[in-house]
């Protein structure tokens, strides 16, 4: 999965460069504020587990093998914002000292496997393990984990690979999505299984910890939806929507209606801007984090109101 | 140890190991730019390769290990361009498709076999890099060839105990417990890194 150079273009490069130095950099803040001393020589000593661990080989039917990849194992053992960065590390190893991986593409690479592949796998991970640390349950939740991380990471190289004109979205996506399936369930099981190894040998170096809070987990969900918006929306169809669509059909649409208000956005498209992908583009980053803050608004008074009923209620 | 033969390369004497790597990597970047920007006639396909070859024979890097790299990081671009057949450029689109990616791996394999990763490392730092991801890195380059044979000599461990040949669910739960085991003595000698660090004025 790793992108080498020349496949990309530039807006795909630079967006998701962007986006993975968004992404690294608050995890390293994460890391700085959290993260104590003692635990520094831990994450270059992980990097390079990773990078041993990826050399062991397993079987797979049909006589070839696969190896782990490893970002849903690290995210398990270190915690989110550390796995970012060990997983981060790892690339640039790949990339400058064995040509892994472009450096155009580092970006992008980095935005596939550190961010969106640590995001689903971990958000899995949790969601499936809930409140309750029996071991069968958190096998079960790392197969479910890795197989989920491969997938969205998959999907994410495939949409860049698509939006850069390689070749066309269907036959990416068949394509990709077909293999990563299965490398996915293999991703799984290395992962449960090294767990369980883990667990059986040394609990106290696989203690769960914390769940991650409120903000790192609506960081790191934006830095997803933002990607989604910017990347996908200048490729949506340009068609008129279904209601707009209607409203041509049947001829009721009122041009005076539309000018009451002005619209900032008029169409999707941010003025002021000539490339008209890269207007969309922007639009769709800005429609995105708009729509994200009234989310993250609703969801805090919501929980908010919540908390104090329960908590009034408790109150004697 | 084929990966560590070829960091090997990086630790000549010559002019072309000793020129600065900020150099050499300002260099490679711009080499590969202008690959990437370049949409034109294949003027680089003239250009470049001499350049390389040039620079390889200055310094005395074998060409076989170059070769061989570029053949095994081949797989997954063999793979898109049979995507990009179908597209609309058809076979010249991917011809061309393979024909630059390969460029570009040469590239960065020259830059690779003529500079230690350490010296790579100091020009993040020079650049101003947030410390603790230069940290990071600087630690994995140390242990990563260390690990990497450790991870041999536990799964030759296994062979020279295991005297046939397994199933495949007991070779995936023997090969997944080494991984563990990996893990155990990676975050094992993090703890007496850290000390050792510690004895020596790290804060």
């Amino acid at each position: 999965m790793h992108i080498p150079d020349t496949m990309l273009d530039a807006k795909t490069a630079a967006a998701t460069g962007l986006l993975a130095a968004a992404g690294l950099g608050y995890a390293l803040r994460r890391c700085r504020l959290d993260l104590p001393q003692k635990r520094i020589p831990l994450l270059g000593l992980t990097a390079a587990f990773v990078f041993a661990a990826q050399m062991i080989n397993f079987p797979v039917p049909g006589g070839t093998s696969g190896h782990l990849i490893g970002s849903t194992l690290v995210a398990i053992l270190l915690g989110p914002s550390a796995a970012v960065v060990v997983m981060a590390c790892v690339l640039i190893v790949q990339c400058f000292l064995f040509a892994d991986g472009g450096v155009t593409a580092l970006g992008a690479n980095t935005f596939n496997m550190a961010i969106v592949a640590m995001v689903a796998g971990y958000m899995v991970y949790r969601l499936l393990l809930g409140r309750s640390d029996a071991l069968a349950r958190r096998v079960l939740a790392a197969v479910v984990a890795g197989w989920a991380a491969t997938m969205a990471a998959a999907f994410f190289c495939s949409a860049e690979l698509a939006i850069s004109g390689v070749a066309s979205w269907r036959a990416i996506l068949h394509a990709m999505m077909w293999w990563h399936m299965l490398i996915g369930v293999g991703e799984g099981l290395i992962t449960a299984l090294a767990l369980s190894a883990l667990v059986a040998a040394r609990p106290d170096l696989t203690a769960v910890e914390a769940p991650a809070g409120f903000r790192a987990l609506s960081i790191q969900g934006l830095l997803v939806c933002l990607a989604v918006g910017a990347l996908i929306s200048p490729w949506a169809s340009s068609k008129p929507d279904g209601l707009d669509r209607t409203a041509q059909d049947l001829n009721i649409e009122s041009p005076e209606a539309a000018a009451h208000i002005p619209a900032p956005a008029p169409d999707y498209k941010m003025p002021g801007f000539r490339s008209e992908a890269v207007a969309t583009a922007i639009a769709g980053g800005v429609g995105t984090l708009l729509v994200f803050g009234v989310g993250l608004l609703a969801a805090r008074i919501l929980a908010g109101r919540k908390r104090s009923v329960i908590s009034a209620a408790a109150a004697p | 140890m084929r990966r560590f033969s070829f960091d090997q390369l990086s630790h000549g004497r010559s002019a072309v190991h000793c020129a600065p790597a900020g150099l050499k990597l300002a260099m490679a970047l711009g080499l590969l730019l202008s690959v990437v920007a370049w949409r034109g006639p294949a003027v680089w396909f003239w250009v470049i390769p001499p350049i390389l070859l040039a620079v390889l024979f200055a310094a005395r890097v074998p060409l076989r290990a170059i070769l061989f790299r570029l053949l095994l990081l081949q797989p997954f671009i063999l793979g898109v361009a049979l995507l990009a057949l179908t597209g609309p450029g058809g076979w010249r689109a991917a011809m061309m498709l393979i024909a630059r990616c390969t460029l570009c791996l040469a590239i960065m394999l020259t830059l690779a076999t003529t500079t230690p990763f350490w010296r790579l490392v100091g020009v993040l730092r020079v650049l101003h890099v947030p410390s603790l991801l230069v940290t990071v890195l600087s630690l994995m380059y140390r242990y990563l060839f260390l690990l990497v044979e450790e991870a041999h000599r536990l799964r030759r461990a296994r062979a020279s105990r295991t005297l046939r040949p397994a199933t495949r669910w007991n070779h995936w739960r023997a090969s997944a417990s080494t991984i563990g085991h990996l893990f155990i003595r990676a975050s094992d000698r993090a703890e007496r890194v850290y000390d050792a660090m510690r004895a020596r004025g790290w804060a």
